[in-house]
């Protein structure tokens, strides 16, 4: 196996070679005429701004989370465990607090059981429209737009749209529903069936997305590839099956790992669906309830606990896939 | 309308190849079947919305929520009304005007650092930028819970702009107190909008040619003037595919506000449309409805003029 940080020398050193002129290694150059200084301008300001906003907070919400804030004045900095993290995992009265406080376990379920359902549906729906759309037909331009846009309407407006479809007496679902002759079903409330009614509605914001992703990936494969097979006489299943499939796994990957991050954000879309922080224990999802926790309990630092959570779970999705996408040199 | 189209298209193209190959026609013509079926799926939520927004509150009931409604004419399709149109816009009108302020600058200044990074770390060449790089495209993906806590106690016990802006506010009567929390919003979209402008822009600068700028240098051209007189003039039609890409993103938000403005006067319109035709005597759907595409209106134009640009940003 190559080291990794060998690769990450090599690539650097190659930059520099190639591109600085007259091959002067930067090192010997003063240091207020190297390239990285007088681009300082350039790149400094931004690079401070998510420096602090993005790698300085994630560093200080972990701090917090180690703490015992809660309620109105500032965080004590004093005493820090991993209390918050005990509690979040397995339940029981915190010293901050005279209630008992629920474990993260069902959110957490909830959270895996969205991701997947929504990531899955939207990808096949994605895959399906985008070899449809391939087919060499008319007026493509008018069928992607539609397709692609539910994705520029906010969650906000989405999850209201979604809960008049699925109203229980005049909502366009539930009149397909009982024209069936299955009866009006109660949807947005119901236990059961809340957490795939929201599922539902995400796949249809998304699964456009999807779609492009996978009608580029369609695009970039050689037309010799789909000649060859045909001379080959593979039917159309087996063509797609055997040369096409193969061929998309790079737009899987990428398609999956932001579809994967939008179900981790679907806050927004519950905030708005059940007007406030409670959309109930069978849709609560860790996103919800980390806002809830810190927002309408003002339990801080065990919302930045919860919060921790989330953020490795995100970890383990986005880190291999930033990797890749750098070992491959599309950075 | 475009579905009108689209049938014409489908007649069109089934006639001239069923006469080439038998069942090929028959293909086509299930092809687009699907294809039409699928755009009403993605479109009805919105048209039943559109519909249902035109009806009086009181006669919404018991309708077939995607015919249009014409009750005098035909029976049970509720009142023709604007009347919840008119009251989600003297509901929203706040929200609208507080995202407005609060849109242009953040997307304008995000687009513009997200271009001088992008310039900094692609086109002038040093060591070590593509590690900076790194860390600019991880914060793409970084669930935005990770960061709520810290963002709530840096702008309202860390920089306090609130006591900042009283003299400025004194200063300037156009100045409203309030709008501290949305100067407070623009700079968090700002930072969390920079990785993902960067990350476009450095694909398009990518594809700059290096000849050219060598040249430029070579004739003693400073860093600053390369950027000005060929980079910036060349990334124009990025700047187009970021600033759709970013407005849409900062009009739709509702987390950042919700935890950083909070409540009060400078609610933002999706922090408005939450709670818009809930009240004690039911579910207002009419109002619900226009609210929501009152709300949505902006995003839903832009995308209507500049839906390919908004693609290239969303499949970046």
């Amino acid at each position: 196996m190559r080291n990794p940080l060998s690769i990450i020398r090599r690539r650097w050193s190659d930059s520099d070679d190639v591109r600085t002129d007259g091959g002067t290694a930067a090192e010997r150059t003063p240091f207020l005429q190297r390239e990285s200084v007088r681009s300082a301008p350039f790149w400094l300001p931004p690079f401070l701004l998510v420096a602090l906003f993005v790698y300085g907070a994630i560093l200080w919400n972990i701090v917090l989370s180690l703490t015992d804030f809660t309620g109105l004045g500032e965080p004590d900095y004093t005493n820090l465990d991993f209390e918050n993290y005990v509690v979040a995992f397995t339940g029981g009265t915190p010293s901050w607090s005279d209630l008992s406080v629920e474990p993260i376990w069902n959110s957490l379920g909830n959270t895996v059981a969205l991701m997947v359902g929504f990531t899955v549906f939207c990808l096949v729906l994605g895959l399906l429209l985008a070899i449809l759309v391939d087919q060499e037909i008319r007026f493509e331009n008018t069928f992607r737009t539609v397709y692609l846009l539910p994705m520029s309407l906010s969650f906000v407006v989405t999850a209201k749209f979604w809960l008049y479809m699925y109203n229980v007496e005049t909502g366009l679902v539930n009149i397909v529903i009982t024209s069936l002759g299955f009866g009006p079903v109660e949807i947005v409330q119901n236990p059961d069936l809340k957490l795939a009614a929201v599922a539902f509605a995400l796949v249809w914001q998304f699964s456009g997305y999807a779609m492009i992703v996978y009608l580029a990936g369609l695009r970039a494969i050689p037309t010799s590839h789909f000649e060859a097979a045909r001379v080959d006489g593979a039917s159309t299943y087996r063509l797609y099956r055997r040369v096409v499939l193969p061929q998309l796994r790079t737009a899987t990957v990428s398609a999956l790992v932001v579809l994967t991050v939008f179900a981790l954000k679907a806050f927004d879309f519950l905030f708005s669906m059940y007007s406030g922080y409670q959309p109930g224990p069978s849709a609560d999802i860790l996103a919800t309830r980390m806002v809830r926790e810190a927002y309408a309990n003002s339990n801080w630092a065990y919302g930045s606990a919860i919060a921790v959570v989330l953020f490795v779970m995100a970890l383990f999705i986005v880190a291999p896939y930033i990797y890749s996408q750098y070992r491959r040199g599309a950075l | 309308m475009s579905q009108q189209v689209a049938t014409e298209g489908t007649t069109d193209e089934t006639d001239r190849e069923t006469g080439l190959l038998g069942g090929y026609g028959l293909r086509r013509v299930v092809l687009y079947a699907i294809l039409l079926a699928m755009g009403v799926f993605y479109l009805v939520p919105i048209e039943t919305g559109v519909m249902t927004a035109f009806t009086d509150p009181a006669s919404y009931t018991g309708r077939a929520p995607f015919l249009p409604p014409l009750e005098p004419l035909v029976a049970n399709s509720g009142e023709f009304s604007i009347q919840p149109w008119q009251n989600a816009v003297s509901g929203l009108s706040q929200g609208l005007l507080n995202s407005m302020i609060l849109v242009i600058p953040a997307t304008v200044l995000s687009g513009l650092l997200g271009s001088m990074a992008a310039y900094g770390l692609t086109n002038v060449h040093w060591r070590g930028q593509l590690a900076i790089y790194m860390l600019f495209v991880a914060g793409i993906f970084i669930p935005y819970q990770a960061v709520l806590v810290p963002l709530t106690q840096f702008w309202y016990n860390v920089v306090p702009l609130r006591t900042m802006f009283e003299p400025v506010g004194m200063a300037l009567p156009i100045i409203e107190p309030y709008h501290w929390k949305l100067v407070a919003l623009i700079v968090t979209h700002v930072a969390y909008g920079l990785p993902i402008c960067t990350l476009l822009f450095r694909a398009h600068y990518k594809k700059l040619s290096d000849e050219m700028l060598e040249a430029a240098r070579l004739d003693g051209a400073s860093v600053t003037r390369i950027y000005r007189r060929i980079v910036l003039p060349l990334s124009i039609p990025m700047f187009a595919v970021v600033f759709i890409y970013q407005f849409t993103q900062i009009w739709n938000d509702l987390l950042f506000a919700l935890t950083i403005v909070q409540f009060g006067d400078a609610a933002v319109v999706t922090q408005e449309l939450v709670g818009i035709g809930v009240s004690q005597s039911g579910t207002n759907f009419p109002l619900r409805m226009a609210a929501a595409l009152v709300a949505a209106l902006p995003t839903l134009v832009v995308y209507v003029f500049f839906g390919d640009k908004f693609a290239r940003g969303v499949a970046a």
